[in-house]
């Protein structure tokens, strides 16, 4: 389970309005607990580095901007629990690309965009043999 | 000569919690190769099945990536960290339009 404040859900479904027709990305920083329930406390936008004529359905992180991130968590004694990116115009599903490129542990966190409005959001882990993408819930919280 | 490998959030799963590991290595494949005999478990996060290392995970050897600058073969200064970092991607499905 992840825990996810208003605001933060807010503020991810604003990116994705923002960027559509493109996929907006970013990482989301915050605790977990023994019982790995995840809660975020702060996102951090990271410019989508796919070419422009690509970001209306990929989006990447390079690597030094998970780097900084990375260090930033450390620096707050936070971790790297996830990143959310938005689907535009299509569901908030991972897609098999979205498998082979991901890590388990991690939070994905996907938000749809009907025609530049934010829709439905979502949150994924990926099953640690790779297999398949698990949904998991959200609780917001303030 | 004694490397620290700096465990990302995600893999620590297969490595006991630990966020560092130290390992006994020169090479950035011999720290690598080292890692993943004490936890076996990570390599197919690191590895494809052919053996390559993945295309999104990269290494970093005091901060800087070295993909560009030796890859596996790159040296380690004793004492030196190492990182594993990966670059994260993804997307909508193709042909599944709301």
């Amino acid at each position: 389970m992840i825990r996810l404040p208003r605001k933060l859900d807010a503020a991810i479904r604003a990116e994705g309005e923002k960027t559509y027709p493109n996929e907006c990305c970013g990482v989301l920083l915050g605790q977990i607990d023994d019982e790995n329930v995840r809660e975020v406390d702060e996102i951090l936008p990271i410019d989508n580095a796919r070419d422009d004529g690509e970001q209306y359905h990929r989006f990447r992180i390079e690597a030094d901007d998970f780097m900084r991130a990375e260090q930033l968590a450390r620096q707050k004694g936070r971790d790297v629990l996830g990143f959310y990116h938005s689907h535009p115009d299509h569901p908030a599903e991972p897609s098999e690309y979205d498998r082979e490129y991901a890590l388990p542990f991690y939070a994905y966190i996907i938000v749809a965009v009907e025609k530049g409005r934010a829709a439905k959001l979502t949150s994924w882990e990926l099953k640690l043999d790779r297999s398949r993408f698990e949904t998991e819930p959200i609780e917001p919280i303030e | 000569m004694s490397v620290t490998i700096q465990i990302p959030s995600a893999l620590r799963a297969f490595t006991e919690r630990k966020s560092e590991i130290a390992v006994e290595a020169k090479t950035v494949g011999e720290a690598i190769t080292a890692l993943t005999n004490l936890y076996p478990d990570i390599r197919p996060h690191l590895f494809e099945e052919e053996g390559k290392l993945r295309s999104f995970i990269n290494v970093y050897v005091a901060g800087k990536n070295v993909r560009n600058a030796g890859g596996v073969e790159a040296a380690i200064p004793d004492g030196e960290t190492l990182t594993l970092v990966p670059a994260i991607a993804g997307g909508a499905p193709l042909g599944v339009r709301l």
